[in-house]
């Protein structure tokens, strides 16, 4: 499950994911981080069933925290199956079949957009899941 | 063993001829040999979907009342040549939108025109007593238009260089992301499905030559632009009806950063006369090599990191200096298979003949360079030659007077071999000062990653590596990585008043 996780840094420097990993034992896969001087926001991975206890450890340390329900979406219609999204992708989300079909793995995208970018069909989007 | 043309079109007629795909066909040699492949096979057919930028197409849009000489054209606001008589225009698929960008260009308009969508036409005119009227906005079909001819002037390229990137930034390419580090392979092409890779020596594709283009009944108009088949690097002009064609085989395209372009389908069919078409058309993705260039290099003549076959690209990964890299495709290759099996459909059910080119195309001729007469600026015409530098083991003090007598922000650093190591400015300098914790020596606050330019760089180069970085000056350094001079943003202020604004 992907948590989206969002924090204030003005009143210093707290080490919030590793506190969470350390008190819950929970081990946390961050997937991607943007962090500046004011604030921060992780997206993390995490095993459905300690979702509850690492969302309340991250909301006592003052974290804001949100069940990630995008993901990405493939619109057949555009798609060509080109296979530029294939080798840029840092997750290998994408990948040709036997019948060279591009096809996708959505479980393993972290939302980075970068296909959403440069695909040249404009194919590829952010929806709501489900 | 010999077949005559006559004999593959009377079989075409009757519904006998037998047609493989250009990738069924070396299997189908492999196991029948070269005469029982001959006597076997009639037609081989291609295939190729891929961004194809050197692509348009004439318009006849019919006379107004009261008539107009159109001067100036636009479609959906991307405008089109309008040089020609009356109310002909030429759109040409890169051509941008004036309201849109590059979310919008001449190629959408084709795409849009043959998905039966209405397009705006508007016109601007000086008016002549013959045609008087100055102005014209109207909403057109495909239908409504005299003729929509498309007219490509480079397709069907033979094979195609494909391109990774050995500096530390990304580029945006018409080869589309390239990620740094050559962290990734893009390329182009159907390998052994391409249509000229199946006749190198255009033996039997030429002027007239019928073919498939964006799903319509075509003709290979001949030689095509740039083209090179000498080097291995043939293409082709190309033509057909934009009113028999459909969006599954032509398709409006952005690459992020470089801009619009169409991808097109396009497949020709080769008959097989003789054993010589046997060999050419058993060509496999293994016998199509190209280089992997690398864009990182602004010049336009890139250096090539590796030699690779399709084979090797289309398998998804390769291996660059020891290190496993992931390839992507522009082309669609499922696509590519689409048209050479639907071209496939039309000749078993005897929709097209064959024929003979009635013009060859020379397969020796080789495309060169542009000759350049007037030489655009270099960094050495308009860079700085006064060059101060500071050691990196002075103290941050000594750097700040030099600035200040210098009246320079930008101060190189160079070590006891006076190469270039760092560079400091009066922001970094003010920052040890309001911030004095790193330490009290030049080395404590140098940057240590300084781009650089060189003597002979063109400006135009160095300015776009100010403009990427966001920064205002480069040093200017020699082969031994010494400073040379420095190149600053008023610098550039010499270029004009000067000698190059004419």
């Amino acid at each position: 499950m992907k948590l989206l996780v969002t924090f204030s840094r003005k009143e210093g420097k707290k080490p919030i994911i590793a506190q969470v990993v350390r008190d819950t034992g929970v081990l946390v896969n961050v997937e991607r981080a943007l962090i500046d001087s004011s604030e921060g926001e992780a997206l993390i991975d995490i095993p459905d069933e300690s979702c509850r206890i690492v969302k309340d450890k991250l909301a006592d340390l003052g974290a804001s925290v949100r069940i990630l329900e995008e993901e990405i979406s493939l619109d057949e219609s555009e798609c060509v199956d080109c296979g530029a999204c294939i080798s840029i992708c840092p997750q290998e989300v994408f990948s040709f079949d036997e019948e060279s079909r591009l096809r996708m793995d959505a479980k393993r995208c972290v939302l980075c957009g970068r296909c959403i970018e440069i695909c040249p069909h404009r194919a590829l989007s952010r929806r709501i899941e489900g | 063993m010999q077949k005559t043309l006559h004999q593959i079109n009377e079989r075409i007629r009757d519904g006998n001829a037998r047609v493989v795909t250009a990738e069924e066909m070396p299997a189908l040699v492999a196991e029948l040999g070269e005469e029982g492949a001959l006597a076997e096979v009639d037609v081989v057919t291609t295939g190729t979907f891929g961004a194809m930028c050197s692509s348009g197409g004439f318009f006849n849009f019919g006379h107004a009342d009261p008539p107009i000489r159109m001067e100036r054209v636009w479609l959906n606001d991307v405008e089109a040549y309008a040089g020609l008589a009356a109310v002909d225009a030429y759109i040409g698929a890169t051509q941008q939108s004036t309201t849109r960008e590059d979310q919008y260009g001449g190629a959408h308009v084709m795409e849009d025109l043959i998905a039966g969508k209405a397009v705006e036409l508007r016109a601007i005119s000086r008016g002549t007593d013959c045609y008087p009227r100055r102005t014209l906005t109207t909403e057109l079909l495909l239908e409504n238009l005299n003729q929509a001819i498309m007219c490509n002037p480079r397709n069907g390229y033979q094979r195609y260089n494909a391109a990774s990137n050995s500096t530390d930034r990304v580029l945006h390419t018409y080869m589309g992301m390239l990620l740094p580090s050559c962290g990734n392979v893009s390329y182009s092409g159907s390998g052994l499905l391409n249509p000229i890779s199946n006749d190198p020596r255009f033996r039997l594709i030429g002027s007239g030559v019928p073919c498939f283009i964006g799903g319509a009944e075509g003709m290979v108009i001949g030689e095509g632009t740039q083209a090179s088949p000498g080097a291995g690097f043939g293409t082709l002009m190309v033509t057909g009806d934009m009113k028999e064609m459909n969006t599954e085989y032509i398709r409006a395209a952005t690459m992020t950063g470089y801009g619009v372009t169409l991808y097109v389908g396009l497949g020709i069919p080769i008959p097989v006369l003789d054993l010589e078409t046997v060999r050419s058309t058993a060509v496999r993705d293994e016998d199509i090599w190209v280089d992997i260039i690398d864009y990182g290099v602004p010049a336009r003549d890139r250096p090539a990191i590796e030699r690779v076959n399709y084979a090797m690209l289309k398998s998804g990964h390769l291996e660059i200096k020891g290190e496993e890299v992931r390839t992507s495709s522009l082309s669609s290759l499922r696509r590519a298979r689409k048209v050479a099996s639907e071209l496939k459909e039309w000749i078993e059910g005897g929709k097209m003949a064959v024929c003979l080119p009635t013009r060859r195309i020379d397969p020796t001729k080789r495309a060169g360079p542009m000759r350049e007469t007037v030489q655009g600026p270099r960094v050495l015409e308009i860079m700085d030659r006064r060059v101060i530098t500071i050691s990196e083991d002075e103290p941050i003090r000594d750097a700040a007077r030099k600035l200040l007598k210098g009246e320079t922000n930008h101060l190189p650093v160079i070590n006891g071999n006076g190469v270039l190591v760092g560079i400091v400015t009066t922001y970094d300098i003010s920052k040890a000062v309001v911030n004095p914790g790193k330490g009290t020596h030049v080395k404590d606050i140098m940057r240590r990653k300084v781009v650089t330019t060189t003597a002979d760089e063109p400006v135009d180069i160095a300015v776009q590596k100010l403009e990427k970085h966001n920064i205002s000056a480069l040093p200017v350094v020699d082969r031994e990585y010494r400073v040379v001079g420095m190149l600053t943003a008023m610098d550039l202020g010499k270029l004009f008043g000067g000698r190059w604004l004419k």
